[in-house]
């Protein structure tokens, strides 16, 4: 499992440098969610099953649907189209699924092997993972449930009042707003 | 069983990814590439936790994982809702357009 680990390495730090590299933000998310998916399987080599899980099913999973939500919110306008044909060719996706393809031979293999357990100086159970979050971090944990409700009532904020505004701007035009119309006229290049 | 994975390369790995994030913040001016690299910048930490927790086979290191996935799900969802509002403000994704705060 040690090859495991250094493909996946490599697979997770091409993937984070076509992140960074690409102009297409579509593109760049493929890619970034090919290298939380390469992490995941360090995660795993590393004896950290229960975080690799998370890792997919959180970072991967739900975070980056967040992402494409708000990508394909803001791909408004007659270019969009254009864009969209441009998704569609094969050089687009080509590039994330070799990569995502090495992660999944390295799934077969082991599980072809059956030797699912972790070569780490001891796996740590999601068992051990629960004791120590409600017990010694119980604090930490509350804390993050009011962190998360914050930033659940702090996107609701920002959302509403961004809906709220263009319904006045589709109203009565725009500018009549303290900081909103200044900052339209202001820097509209 | 085979000899374990080297706590150093798993360090290496994080530094480098966190090391490519800040990259990606400095360089890009797109507010969504800007959110994307400090993904890649938090996600990079949780794995440096992970590594030292599985150096130790402690449990704390996942556990500060947890924290660390719920400071970026909290993070993401204020900042997106941020970037629908630039966007919605500015009629552009340059962070650059909103440098300057209209108090």
């Amino acid at each position: 499992m040690n090859a495991a680990f250094y493909i996946a390495a490599a697979v997770a730090v091409i993937s984070t440098l076509m992140v960074i590299t690409r102009l297409n933000a579509i593109h760049a998310l493929l890619y970034l969610i090919v290298s939380l998916l390469a992490v995941a399987v360090i995660f795993f080599t590393l004896g950290a099953a229960f975080a690799a899980a998370l890792e997919v099913i959180t970072y991967a999973g739900a975070i980056m649907v967040l992402f494409v939500f708000v990508i394909m919110l803001l791909n408004m306008g007659p270019q969009a189209t254009a864009q969209e044909s441009q998704w569609l060719s094969l050089k687009s996706w080509i590039g994330p699924a070799i990569l995502a393809l090495i992660l999944v031979g390295e799934l077969a293999f082991i599980i072809a092997r059956g030797s699912l357990r972790a070569p780490a100086p001891g796996p740590v159970e999601p068992k051990q993972v629960g004791e120590a979050l409600f017990g010694p971090y119980l604090l930490g944990v509350e804390l993050a449930s009011l962190l998360l409700l914050a930033g659940m009532v702090g996107a609701y904020h920002l959302g509403r009042e961004w809906g709220a505004e263009i319904e006045r701007e589709g109203a009565r035009g725009q500018g009549d707003k303290g900081t909103g119309g200044h900052g339209d006229n202001g820097i509209n290049v | 069983m085979m000899a374990s994975i080297p706590m150093e390369y798993g360090l290496l790995l994080a530094g480098t990814l966190f090391a490519l994030g800040l990259i990606g913040v400095l360089v890009r001016r797109n507010i969504v590439f800007i959110l994307m690299s400090l993904e890649i910048m938090l996600n990079a930490t949780g794995l440096a936790f992970v590594t030292a927790g599985a150096r130790w086979a402690q449990a704390d290191g996942q556990v500060m994982y947890l924290f660390i996935l719920s400071m970026a799900a909290a993070e993401v969802a204020v900042g997106l809702a941020l970037v629908l509002k630039l966007r919605s403000q500015f009629k552009t994704l340059d962070a650059d357009a909103a440098s300057r705060m209209h108090g």
